[in-house]
């Protein structure tokens, strides 16, 4: 009698131990790890020559110029990417929501880069921005627009990678809001086409308005994601020319075998900016946000 | 103000034809009902008044004027849907005034209808809610404020009440009968209900396989029911027919045109059977009574017999229709009738 007692009590905690023993394993140790590793000056070589010195390896980021240079680099990456892939994702989702069969063809083509390794991607692209033999200046000069020097000028570095990082993204997420179209009822726009409103009215206060939950988490998640950008600038500029493309996460793998605390204190700050970040989105837009 | 003609209308759905060549003038004023089983092409005929479906060939006109070319908002009729189709994400305020928005009405204007129509519909204290917080009744009001609130010369409604509870739905079928009587304008309504037919309307257009089978008032397609599936689609229970065993006609009688008795009677048709089922419905209880040949519905408003028992059945002659082998009525003056007559009085008592 006691004993079923106890283990009714018990019953919902042995369920989700199971899940409960990964994520401290392999979410809340590695976050606490690094917060530890943050306060040391580590030796990779001997672990016991390892120095703890507190809030140095942080005092030491807030006075470098080359982490605000990274830090504006992420920003503006971040920025350029969400925008752009978010109106043209949602301007491709409202051409493909149209049913035809031309556009079940685009559809599953836009999706295709999704489905391609970064690495390959990152390696077309860089052969298609070659300045002098590329495709793309081999189209710019074939219309009468000057060459760009794409990857290889800290000008035009950083849009090169956004360009890619678009490219990549846009089918997914505009698969995404193709979705969520769909799922609006055909008849309150029939409702709407009796209210006599016109189509830019039909569009800004029913069909933004009914999709403005996948638009949020579309987003908050790709904010979270082009903030944590890495494996398209490891591959195209190694973070040049002149650290014009170093974003926050490459610059953090700078340091991996010079200075794994001040690497680890990075981290932490930037895992501390996007939480904020997040924070913001969900106090700003939330009420703009129409769950059902 | 509008009435509503269709001239040699067809729809098709690609290489379905649902509609084909009909022609049917709605009444301006009026209450019509479309109703029909579903898929009789009744909504389609709505959708082609509202312009939401353009008809493949012939004419729609409202008000003389021929609508095809013309956007459904410009049309001066407002539609009341089976799901509502209310607007989620806007509140009921917002709902009833996005029709008065869009035709550029002025502010103190909107806030003075939107207040006495949600006064008149009974929704005041719930301007501010979203329809997601409301019972399916107080949607379907707003649904409704929303058709009302722009005056328009036709009211459209496609089975409103299917997704209300019983009681709420005769309600609510009173208050359209008061509100058809308000406002005087033409109202279409469709449904698949021969009750709410029968109830609202003041003209019924009976409809099967995209074919008009009777237009007629209430009591008219009641009592003269055009062919054998406006006789049995209109009444509950539907009306009982059998065979004649003559030129493959059939003979028909409404469930309380029948009299049941425990001794044989002198009716011009009366057979003996056995009541099979009972259903006591409080002012009347119908039985299921199953003779030789047929089994029969009968409505009476005494509770006077048990299942299984034996009873006599008898209809007069007054209350006896008979329809010809393409199920259309046979008139009363119509040279057989009488001989039908005779042969059903020969069937006495089988």
């Amino acid at each position: 009698m006691n004993n079923t007692r106890v283990w009714q009590k018990l019953r919902p905690y042995a369920l989700v131990l199971p899940a409960m023993i990964g994520i401290l394993l392999f979410v809340v140790y590695p976050i606490l790890y690094l917060v530890k590793l943050s306060m040391f000056k580590y030796n990779l070589l001997n672990k016991d020559k390892s120095k703890f010195i507190g809030a140095d390896n942080y005092t030491e980021i807030f006075s470098r110029g080359d982490f605000y240079n990274a830090l504006l680099t992420t920003v503006l990456y971040t920025v350029g990417v969400v925008v752009i892939t978010m109106a043209l994702s949602l301007f491709i989702a409202l051409w493909l929501n149209q049913n035809t069969r031309f556009n079940a063809l685009v559809q599953a083509g836009i999706f295709t880069p999704h489905i391609i390794s970064i690495v390959s991607i990152a390696l077309v692209w860089m052969w298609l921005m070659e300045p002098n033999y590329g495709l793309l200046n081999f189209a710019l000069k074939a219309v009468g627009l000057p060459a760009l020097p794409w990857l290889q000028s800290s000008s035009t570095s950083l849009l090169s990678i956004i360009i890619v990082s678009v490219w990549q993204n846009v089918g997914y997420y505009s698969l995404l809001i193709v979705a969520a179209l769909k799922n609006i009822p055909q008849t309150i726009y029939e409702a709407a086409a009796l209210d006599n409103a016109s189509k830019f009215k039909v569009f800004y206060k029913i069909t933004l308005p009914m999709i403005s939950p996948q638009l949020f988490f579309i987003l908050v998640i790709m904010t979270i994601g082009s903030f944590k950008v890495f494996d398209t600038v490891k591959i195209m500029t190694g973070g040049g020319p002149n650290g014009s493309t170093t974003t926050l996460v490459y610059y953090i793998y700078e340091f991996r075998t010079t200075s794994i605390g001040y690497a680890s204190a990075t981290g932490v700050v930037l895992m501390a900016i996007i939480t904020v970040l997040t924070f913001i989105y969900f106090r700003l837009l939330s009420n703009k946000v129409h769950y059902q | 103000m509008a009435a509503i003609e269709f001239v040699n209308v067809t729809q098709a759905f690609e290489k379905n034809v649902i509609i084909k060549d009909l022609n049917l003038k709605i009444e301006d004023g009026k209450f019509t009902v479309l109703v029909g089983p579903s898929g009789c092409g009744k909504t389609t005929l709505l959708r082609m008044i509202a312009g939401l479906d353009r008809q493949t060939a012939g004419s729609v006109l409202i008000g003389g004027e021929d609508v095809t070319d013309i956007a459904p908002g410009q049309r001066g009729v407002a539609m009341v849907f089976q799901n509502y189709a209310l607007y989620p994400t806007m509140t009921v305020r917002e709902n009833i005034e996005f029709g008065l928005k869009n035709n550029k009405v002025s502010k103190e204007e909107r806030n003075r209808l939107v207040e006495s129509i949600s006064e008149t519909v009974g929704l005041s204290p719930y301007l501010n809610r979203k329809p997601s917080a409301l019972s399916g009744g107080q949607r379907q009001r707003v649904a409704l404020a929303r058709a009302m609130v722009k005056k328009p010369s036709v009211f459209l409604m496609d089975e409103p009440l299917s997704n209300l509870d019983a009681k709420l739905r005769a309600q609510m079928r009173i208050e359209l009968i008061e509100l058809h009587k308000k406002l005087g304008t033409t109202f279409v309504y469709v449904t698949h209900d021969q009750v709410e037919a029968m109830s609202m309307a003041d003209t019924i257009v009976l409809m099967n396989q995209g074919r008009i089978q009777q237009e007629a008032a209430p009591e008219d397609i009641y009592r003269q029911p055009n062919n054998l599936f406006a006789a049995q689609f209109i009444g509950v229970p539907p009306m009982n027919v059998g065979d004649l065993g003559m030129d493959g006609v059939k003979f028909g009688f409404r469930p309380e045109g029948a009299v049941l008795t425990a001794e044989r009677t002198d009716s011009h048709f009366g057979v003996r059977g056995r009541i099979v089922t009972r259903e006591m419905l409080g002012s009347e209880t119908i039985y299921q009574v199953k003779t030789k040949q047929h089994a029969f519905m009968i409505k009476c408003t005494e509770d006077q017999f048990t299942v299984d028992q034996e009873v006599f059945l008898g209809v007069d002659a007054s209350k006896i229709f008979f329809f010809r082998q393409d199920e259309h009525r046979i008139a009363q003056d119509d040279v057989r009738h009488a001989a039908y007559m005779a042969a059903l009085r020969g069937q006495q008592h089988e």
